[in-house]
């Protein structure tokens, strides 16, 4: 391998990724934001490159960075793959996503405090009662009940994807437990410690100060009994989740709690942990398990991992639940096509952030047209998460085509199908050299007195040559996702005498 | 503190401090072993050994013959026994993992990295060839994990539940080996060299043969050997200092949760000060392996009511 030559990131296009936009090379040219990244690929080379993914292996898997899979044999548990060449968004392009993510969380939380109560959105026709009232993810017990501050999704995750320099669009909405999280924040710090001279040449927007922002949002959803200051405590279904990682990473960044189920315990509806000092009442959970599994007495009697009472205790105001019980009605697949009526409804605002076209296969016309166009399409389970369950019509065979339109016709209301993007592509180190890898964006959002977003998110990548499909559980991989202020970027000795004067005034 | 963190935290010191003193104990056997033919005595280290580390029911229970490679196997990786090596190495990784929170990144570094490598090393830990480096580097990282939880732990009660483990462990295994041995001191084989070469073999595994001369400055004695080990503050394993830092940390315990004190206060309280106030001729006097087998009872007792009082809150 050359080091330092040409030939050491020469990207090796394939017919599927031709046709995609290029987050790094469009339009003949680099694009300016990856002026730097082009810089340093030519300086260093490929195998610099690799020995620093080598080095970012070992940072994850020394410190524990793992995600759990168990009952799949080998490894329980593993390192989601993180590749070292960052995704990198311009400030402007940043601010206009940030706009139609506030937009579109704030329409969801109403949507949310709407059909718990007076449901006009109903019967105003806009979406069919059926869908909403007939929902699993709908939750009779949260009607007549407003939660503190009328939020119902403290931490969204929007999923983003893109097609063009200004065309990007949302995916599926995550207003229950979104994660990843951790992993912002962790590829982040790699970044920093493998490539301190490429970071401190940009102007990288910080994510950090996510853990307090975070902390902050919880705080400020303390509920109406809550007396001086909240106590804040993560619930966790336990340490063989596959998030227990993130939620331990996120407990520590905030300095608080951990909980099991076990831990807390409900009396006179005030929930108190267990602690060697004796009870102690918690005022808000940010709660990591299912609604299914929180209350054994009103959710899922034969839950292990829930708290008996504790919804009793949060409807009487003694705690708060973030995200609340009954927000996936807001993420649910079938209501997602209707988010920018909503956004049209209850903000009066034009949506900034366009929906993929969806078709709904409960519906006659929209079924016919699916069954027609399958080879075209992406057709998914309207509930459910993941890429599990997921037909990709570009890449199916005609058994796998069968075989959906058997399942569609059986139960339409699971299916929902959209057309196949050319998602956007950034480089991305594969096995024999750097080569276009799609991409989406989870920026994540948080709901408190007001709306806060750290600039970026997650950025998931398909490490599958031509493959759509990011999920962790499905190949993806992560990539650092950077948001340049604007500006030039500052030289080397300012940067230095900055972090000078720091030390010194510190 | 949550309950399940200390609990978590107090278990996490001992099956590291378990698995330390296993590699020490086995230690000491492979020396005694490899000296027993020019010795000529009769010994049954790996039996011996078996007993110490309360290991021998489940032994026989899957084994009709006692076969230094079988005990050897037992000891340091069977899957079935819950206190080898290699099951402690995973409890206390999975301890520690559970309460990732709670441990600096330094002991959690000191105790993943042990977790990787010793899964990594399994296959071929117990050849014959292989074990001497095995059990030394057991050792070497049970006192890198506790120096890590020494030099990098707040002092709060993370650091005095995961300590109070490390403690208990500690007297239980000196007790035991001192019991193991305990006819060696007083009874009918007390005489002669390999009598003396047990003697050594003891002090070796408590890390205390060179100590032994610094406080006593005479040739090694039975009852200054079991006086070392049982009431000498300045020996770290002996089972006075290991109950004072006992009694001490309950104490720190109790004031930093609003001074409430119980049951394990009290037990431990009186342990020590029996400990404190003995005298070896009494002691001796009174049966070795009677007063050591009571220590080992109200070690567990003790254990039982700690259990109770904080961590099954």
């Amino acid at each position: 391998m050359v080091a330092g030559g040409e030939s050491g990131f020469r990207i090796n296009h394939v017919n599927e990724s031709r046709r995609a936009f290029d987050e790094m090379h469009a339009e003949g040219g680099v694009r300016p934001a990856y002026a730097g990244i082009e810089a340093w690929l030519k300086a260093h080379g490929l195998e610099a490159l690799a020995a620093k993914r080598a080095e970012a292996e070992a940072l994850f898997r020394r410190v524990g960075i793992t995600f759990a899979v168990y009952g799949e044999g080998g490894d329980p548990e593993r390192l989601i793959p993180f590749d070292v060449i960052p995704r990198i968004l311009a400030r402007q392009e940043w601010d206009r996503l940030s706009r139609g993510l506030t937009q579109r969380v704030k329409a969801l939380n109403m949507f949310m405090a709407d059909v718990y109560s007076k449901r006009e959105i109903l019967r105003a026709g806009l979406i069919p009662e059926s869908l909403v009232l007939q929902n699993e993810a709908f939750r009779p017990e949260m009607q007549g009940f407003v939660p503190p501050g009328g939020v119902y999704t403290h931490i969204s995750g929007i999923d983003l994807v893109r097609t063009g320099p200004d065309d990007f669009y949302v995916l599926e909405d995550n207003c229950r437990t979104p994660s990843g999280v951790s992993y912002m924040l962790e590829n982040r710090e790699a970044m920093l410690r493998l490539f301190p001279q490429l970071c401190a040449g940009h102007r990288l927007m910080p994510v950090g100060h996510y853990p307090e922002e975070l902390l902050e949002t919880l705080k400020e959803a303390a509920p109406p009994n809550c007396q001086g200051e909240p106590c804040v405590a993560i619930l966790t279904p336990g340490h063989y989740n596959s998030a227990y990682y993130e939620h331990c990473f996120l407990a520590d960044e905030m300095g608080v709690e951990v909980v099991e189920g076990f831990d807390l315990f409900v009396e006179d509806a005030v929930v108190y942990m267990r602690t060697t000092a004796g009870p102690r009442r918690v005022d808000v959970l940010y709660r990591r398990l299912d609604d299914d599994y929180l209350d054994p007495l009103v959710f899922r009697p034969d839950s292990m991992l829930g708290v008996p009472g504790i919804f009793a205790a949060y409807r009487a105001g003694n705690i708060t639940l973030a995200n609340a019980p009954g927000a996936g009605i807001a993420d649910d697949k079938a209501i997602y096509p209707f988010v920018p009526d909503m956004i049209r409804f209850y903000l009066d605002e034009a949506p900034l952030l366009q929906n993929v076209p969806t078709y709904l296969c409960e519906r006659d016309e929209d079924r016919a047209y699916v069954l027609e166009h399958m080879q075209e399409l992406v057709v998914k389970l309207a509930r459910g998460s993941g890429g599990y369950g997921m037909l990709i019509g570009p890449h199916s065979t005609a058994e796998q085509r069968d075989e959906f339109a058997r399942r569609i016709k059986a139960r339409p209301a699971d299916y929902i199908a959209q057309p196949t993007l050319a998602l956007s592509t950034v480089p991305t180190l594969a096995g024999s050299g750097i080569a276009p890898r799609h991409v989406d964006l989870r920026p994540y959002i948080l709901t408190g007195k007001d709306v806060r977003i750290v600039p970026g998110g997650l950025t998931r990548v398909a490490l599958r040559e031509g493959s759509l499909v990011v999920n962790s559980s499905q190949g993806g991989g992560t990539k650092d996702t950077w948001v340049l202020d604007d500006g030039p970027a500052p030289s080397q000795s300012q940067t230095q005498s900055q972090s000078q004067s720091q030390r010194m005034g510190g | 503190m949550l309950s399940r963190t200390a609990d978590s935290l107090y278990w996490m010191g001992r099956y590291v401090e378990r698995a330390g003193n296993l590699a020490r104990g086995m230690q000491v056997a492979l020396r005694m072993a490899g000296l027993a033919s020019s010795l000529g005595g009769d010994v049954d280290e790996w039996r011996t050994l078996l007993v110490a580390a309360g290991a021998e029911p489940g032994f026989l229970a899957k084994h009709s013959d006692v076969t230094p490679e079988a005990v050897i196997r037992w000891l340091a990786l069977d899957q079935d026994n819950p206190s080898s090596i290699a099951n402690c190495i995973e409890a206390a990784r999975g301890n520690g993992r559970a309460v990732r929170t709670a441990l600096t990144v330094d002991m959690w570094e000191a105790l993943n990295d042990t977790w990787r490598e010793m899964r990594a090393q399994a296959a071929t830990a117990a050849d014959p060839e292989r074990l001497p480096q095995f059990l030394e580097w057991v050792r070497a990282r049970t006192l890198l994990f506790n120096g890590a939880a020494a030099d990098t732990m707040l002092r709060n009660d993370g650091w005095r539940f995961t300590h109070l483990g490390v403690m208990l462990e500690r007297a239980d295994n000196t007790a035991r080996l001192l019991d193991a041995k305990h006819e060696t001191i007083t009874g009918e084989g007390s005489e002669g060299a390999v009598a003396y070469a047990q003697w050594q073999a003891l002090l070796r595994s408590v890390s205390a043969l060179r100590s032994y001369q610094w406080i006593y400055h005479t040739r090694l004695k039975p009852r200054l050997v079991a006086d070392m080990l049982i009431l000498r503050p300045e020996l770290p394993r002996s089972l006075l200092a290991c109950h004072s830092r006992v009694e001490q940390v309950l104490d720190r315990i109790a004031e930093a949760n609003g001074g409430r004190r119980g049951e394990p206060h009290r037990l431990a309280g009186e342990i020590h000060a029996r400990l404190r106030y003995g005298r070896i001729e009494d002691i001796l006097a009174g049966g070795l392996h009677a007063f050591l087998t009571q220590c080992i009872n109200r070690n567990i007792d003790l254990g039982r009511e700690i259990t109770a009082f904080y961590l099954h809150g």
